[in-house]
């Protein structure tokens, strides 16, 4: 079955105009912070977006979060295009709306990359992307990845973002997570590393497939982890829930992160379990 | 309401049947098409999930592994089962009962009836999204042939945990979608009282999703329990005849190829 064509209509045009606009921001313009209500300048959040009370990162489309995180990276996959097969009405205006925002084709934004002398596999989701959410396209990208990671034997590291499955794309969405799921086993069964990153926020089906199906799970602080919407979980249990029922740090002491690393931290992090993990890999290969 | 029997039916119609007070219960639908059948409790790590019932049992002499969803009869009973909507044991159980059968060397059987994981508060705390995507994961390698049919609602990723296997079938009065038809539409167009029309959207309905291979056939229904069991019974032992001749390579390569096409 044809779930995409290649994309002819975004270039690097487009990818300089989102530059432009992440720019665009005034720095002088107060912000406050979604977790602890505090305000601040724009420009204090720095060069990560993080709020200094609280260590929270603020969402960064992909492209943004790349430019700190790699020392090279190349781009997989950044003409794949959904074939939108509910043809559901005024998709595809929202699809273009998505990719002048973030100079992505889709929600994730993949390819090999180096962190420090790290050969890697990477993916990043873009919560910008149509609330990151995980449609046909968003899946290949990630399926690709794991099968390319797997032949040419180097880790993964998957930044998740995402609000869960794309309505527009029905039951074809749903597929990804049984499809990237195969691809994730196949390349563990290799004896490869795969490390998730959880960031703001991660939902849905990503959070009940390839979120939840690293070697190493960490989140960065303040994170939104769960399955079920609190709206939905409100609505059905007729209970109120607790705030802070899915923020990463109650999910750690549940047992389903490894560890909370701050934004500054991670790029350091990953360099050293990629590194620390390297030698393994050697040995076998 | 419409008879489940009209042929013809809107997706509307369909989504009603495939929640129809009528529907067969987990339990009435295994007596029917296995012999034998002993229900095995637990995920042996915290829990027993009523909403998923599983067990071992005999199809036409031979033994199986069993699991269905559970919606229950009683008030008391869907209360206990949450409608039909496991919680994280459920699925640890059901992966617990799909290792055991790879173990020794028996088909697993999947009957599901749910409208998705149970959105609650110790379902988060407990790990939903670990426990579904635990399940994606390894069932997609187990060495046994995995066959799921479902039997009346099949909603989002609670219902993929247990039907991500070889062959997926569905009831002619049954449903498989990313969300429900309300869902969609609330989150859509804000507003879900349009949920008949996102029925049609969505194309969730057996016919439209055998047109696209999401699943691999479409079992008749009747007024007549029996004649269901019957067809049922014949699906399942030609598809376990067709499965049983590959080694287990071929059949783990065949059922990565039957999600990779998506
Ligand atoms: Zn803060």
């Amino acid at each position: 079955m044809q779930l995409f064509n290649e994309l002819k209509t975004l270039g690097h045009k487009h990818i300089k105009a989102d530059k432009k606009a992440g720019e665009k921001v005034p720095s002088g313009m107060w912000i406050a912070c979604p977790k602890c209500h505090q305000s601040f300048y724009h420009k204090d959040l720095g060069v990560y977006q993080v709020c200094p009370n609280c260590e929270y990162g603020f969402r960064i489309t992909a492209r943004e979060r790349l430019k700190w995180l790699v020392d090279s990276f190349s781009e997989m996959d950044d003409s794949l295009k959904t074939t939108d097969p509910l043809k559901f009405p005024n998709y595809q205006k929202k699809l273009s709306k998505a990719r002048v925002q973030t100079g992505l084709n889709d929600s994730v934004l993949t390819g090999m990359a180096k962190i420090e002398d790290q050969r890697l596999a990477l993916g990043i989701m873009d919560p910008a992307f149509i609330m990151g959410s995980m449609g046909t396209i968003t899946g290949e990208k990630i399926t690709r990845l794991f099968e390319r990671a797997t032949r040419q034997k180097v880790p993964v590291v998957l930044f998740t973002s995402s609000g869960g499955a794309r309505m527009q794309e029905g039951i074809f969405s749903l597929m990804q997570m049984a499809k990237i799921s195969q691809a994730v086993k196949r390349h563990s069964e290799a004896g490869l590393l795969y490390i998730t990153v959880l960031t703001d926020p991660t939902t849905g089906g990503v959070t009940a497939s390839f979120a939840m199906q690293g070697d190493i799970i960490l989140s960065e602080p303040r994170v939104l982890v769960g399955f079920a919407g609190k709206r939905v979980i409100e609505q059905t249990t007729h209970q109120k829930v607790p705030s802070d029922l899915q923020d990463a740090e109650r999910v750690l002491e549940h047992g389903f992160i490894d560890a909370i690393v701050a934004r500054k931290d991670i790029k350091k992090k990953l360099a050293w379990l990629l590194e620390l993990h390297s030698k393994g890999s050697d040995a076998n290969g | 309401m419409v008879s489940l029997l009209d042929k013809k039916k809107t997706a509307a119609q369909i989504v009603a049947n495939a929640r129809s007070e009528e529907k067969m219960s987990a339990y009435e639908l295994i007596d029917g098409i296995f012999s034998e059948f002993m229900e095995l409790h637990g995920d042996r790590l915290s829990d027993d999930d009523a909403a998923i019932v599983g067990g071992i049992a005999k199809f036409n002499d031979t033994p199986v592994t069993v699991i269905a969803t559970n919606k229950g009869k009683s008030a008391e009973e869907r209360l206990r089962t949450h409608f039909g909507c496991p919680e994280p044991s459920g699925y640890r159980k059901s992966l617990r009962l799909i290792k055991q059968a790879e173990k020794f060397g028996r088909p697993v059987i999947t009957l599901v009836n749910t409208a998705g994981a149970y959105p609650g508060k110790s379902a988060e705390e407990n790990g939903q999204g670990e426990a579904i995507a635990r399940n994606l994961l390894e069932i997609s390698s187990v060495k046994i042939p995995v066959i799921s049919m479902i039997y009346g609602e099949g909603g989002s990723g609670g219902a993929l945990a247990l039907a991500c296997g070889d062959r997926v079938w569905m009831f002619e009065n049954s449903m498989y979608s990313v969300l429900s038809p309300e869902g969609f539409a609330a989150i859509l167009w804000k507003d879900s009282s349009r949920a008949d029309e996102a029925a049609d959207v969505m194309q969730l309905t057996p016919e439209k999703l055998l047109e696209q291979h999401i699943i691999d056939g479409i079992v008749p229904e009747s007024r007549s329990h029996k004649r269901v069991f019957k067809a049922v019974k014949k699906i399942l032992q030609k598809e376990l005849i067709d499965l049983e001749k590959l080694t287990s390579f071929e059949l783990i390569e065949k059922r990565q190829q039957r999600f990779r096409q998506f």
